[in-house]
């Protein structure tokens, strides 16, 4: 029995492994190499493709602009979910209920259906083209799970640990950020990572509302498709570069999503 | 200071919680909640507290309305049932978080804190964090933390009920005293009569949210003012039985008659609720002016030092302490007997009539 798992599980492995090891290899193929024949390692492996992306700003400006606004998007959805769980992990007001689920309701509108409204809104007040705009369109849908995450792990902290800190003397921001945020740490992780995957791979409204000074990396590599010709190697790279901070990430919360599993709503 | 609850109410939707309880509680002296689980125990401390604003009435603080007054200005220290800590710091700055929020000199912090840890025993434990406790150390913690405020008002829900006995007879023994020279209002909550009578001081018999009776807890056991206040202060549960008085007469619940003698004798003819406590009921045939029933073995539980019998009289059902191993089966037939000089006799509507002299049922 073990036996036959660690074969189901390795086959299993490797058939997920396949098109990134794929991805990593064009990488480092030259363009001849990879539109004459399949070869199952780069034959002459360079890393020019990976020279051209780190020297040429209309390629590396493509990652900035990503990692800016998606850093400032993480940031924006944890710190207005956080007042709005504890609100409601803490109090009972008329409609909470209803509120709660409306919220989360607003996730289940693709993003496509914004789009239009955003680009409009954003031409209008001249917000078009700025990391900012694409980090506030993505707090359309990351505030809302930022929201559901945090309220889960508050509620599994004891309402009595709040009342003891008012009744040593703590006000409500002292109690909040010294006592409260250390004991919802991983949830607080555990959210960061959902921001920023959803942030990292969301192109829609990145694309829309973006054109030239903040066009984002999945952008970028999709224009740059027909600009000449298929230049299979360099975007193959670029592919691989875009792995790599969601790998990061996902290697730093790896226990926090585990915990996040168990104790959480994740 | 002094704590004074002035016709305090409080409702919560349609449930009433609290209802008309006035309470005059004095600087240094301790005081016990005693009632059963969902009395009103907690829902009374949390107004004290002012964590809870009353519906009704005041909250007067050494003779300043303090009603509505948030928490955090107010002198108060509270231990929960459950234990609770700040699990993200060490036992340390647990028990100097009272002193650090009010900002005392670090010199002031470290000896308080040393002070209280040593008090209760947990200088091994101070870098720790409380997760890392035992339970008791972590109750230990949270008293300590209560303990260095200097509060006015100390608040203890029930702070032993999730020890273990051991623990529990020690802190028990050591909490009033720790306690004691801060000259605090010192409320303790309890479930547990035997607990009450072991603090001392003053007891105030809960009810369902309402407040049956307060007074020095010795005399409160000896006198309860009502039949619920009598209940609420008897572990085991009070035995009560309906006595028809009739011309020096009395009818059992066997329905044989008996003369009315010890404190029934004395009371006019009418129909009285008497209640006896688990230890006035003796097992056998009473001597002297004793009242004796046969009655039928229901269940009986031996706990080593004592025995409980629980016995069927007529339509009653009581239940008799004794001392050692009694062994006796269901079913068996058993003479009870009863002394007429140590009982309650309450009237209909709960209040007490006539009780046994203070001296005698010492």
């Amino acid at each position: 029995m073990p036996r036959s798992r660690t074969i189901v599980l390795t086959l299993y492995i490797l058939f997920l492994l396949l098109p990134i090891y794929w991805l990593v290899n064009m990488s480092f193929k030259t363009n001849t190499e990879i539109v004459t024949g399949m070869t199952l390692w780069p034959a002459e492996p360079t890393l020019e493709n990976y020279a051209r992306i780190f020297t040429d700003a209309s390629w590396y400006s493509g990652y900035i602009n990503s990692m800016q606004y998606v850093a400032l998007n993480t940031v924006l959805s944890i710190a207005l979910a956080l007042p709005a769980a504890y609100a409601f992990s803490r109090f009972r007001f008329v409609g909470d209920k209803h509120l709660f689920f409306w919220l989360l309701s607003n996730r289940m509108a693709p993003p496509a259906v914004f789009a239009l409204p955003f680009f409009n809104l954003y031409s209008a007040i001249g917000l078009f083209d700025t990391p900012l705009a694409v980090a506030l369109a993505h707090c359309l849908f990351n505030v809302p799970l930022a929201v559901w995450i945090l309220e889960g792990f508050m509620s599994g902290v004891p309402r009595e640990i709040d009342e003891t800190a008012y009744l040593d003397g703590y006000s409500f921001p002292r109690f909040f950020v010294r006592i409260f945020m250390p004991l919802i740490a991983s949830g607080i992780g555990v959210t960061a990572f959902f921001c920023f995957m959803f942030s990292w791979v969301e192109l829609l409204l990145a694309r829309t509302l973006t054109s030239v000074d903040a066009k984002p990396i999945a952008a970028t590599m999709t224009r740059t498709v027909s600009a000449s010709g298929m230049d299979w190697g360099l975007l193959a790279a670029a592919g691989v570069l875009t792995i790599v901070p969601g790998a990061l990430v996902i290697w730093f919360v790896r226990n926090y999503i585990a915990k996040g599993f168990a104790l959480g709503r994740v | 200071m002094s704590l004074v609850l002035e016709r305090v109410g409080r409702s919560v939707g349609a449930e009433r919680h609290i209802d008309d309880v006035s309470l005059t509680l004095e600087r240094g002296s301790l005081n016990v909640l005693l009632g059963p689980t969902l009395s009103g125990k907690t829902s009374l401390m949390r107004l004290m507290a002012g964590l809870d604003h009353p519906t009704e009435g005041r909250v007067i603080v050494d003779g300043t309305d303090v009603t509505g007054q948030h928490v955090r200005r107010r002198s108060v220290a509270m231990v929960y049932q459950q234990f609770i800590n700040y699990p993200s710091l060490t036992v340390f700055e647990n028990i100097a978080s009272p002193l650090r929020v009010s900002r005392r000199p670090r010199e002031e912090i470290e000896r308080k804190v040393r002070e209280a840890a040593a008090l209760l025993k947990l200088e091994p434990y101070l870098k720790r964090t409380p997760l890392e406790l035992s339970g008791g150390q972590q109750q230990r913690t949270a008293i300590a933390r209560a303990l260095v405020k200097g509060a006015d008002l100390v608040l203890l829900d029930e702070p032993l009920a999730n020890l273990d006995y051991k623990l529990r007879e020690e802190l028990r023994e050591e909490l009033p005293r720790i306690f004691a020279e801060s000259g605090a209002v010192f409320v303790y909550a309890t479930t547990e009569p035997m607990e009450a009578l072991l603090l001392g001081g003053n007891t105030a018999t809960l009810w369902q949210g309402r407040l049956a009776q307060f007074g020095p807890t010795p005399t409160v056991y000896r006198r309860p003012s009502t039949i619920t206040s009598a209940r609420v202060f008897s572990d085991p549960p009070l035995n009560t039985m309906r006595l028809h008085k009739r011309g020096g007469q009395v009818v059992l619940p066997t329905g044989e008659h008996a003369t009315a003698r010890g404190i029934l004798a004395g009371l006019p003819d009418e129909t009285y609720t008497v209640g006896f406590r688990a230890e006035q009921l003796r097992i056998g045939r009473g001597e002297g002016e004793a009242m004796t029933m046969t009655g039928t073995v229901a269940v009986s539980e031996i706990t080593g030092s004592e025995s409980f019998v629980h016995v069927d009289v007529g339509a009653e059902r009581w239940v008799a302490v004794c001392p050692g191993v009694l062994e006796v089966e269901p079913g068996e037939r058993i003479d009870v007997a009863i002394d007429p000089h140590r009982v309650f006799a309450f009237g209909h509507d709960g209040a007490l009539i006539a009780a046994p002299p203070l001296v005698m049922a010492a």
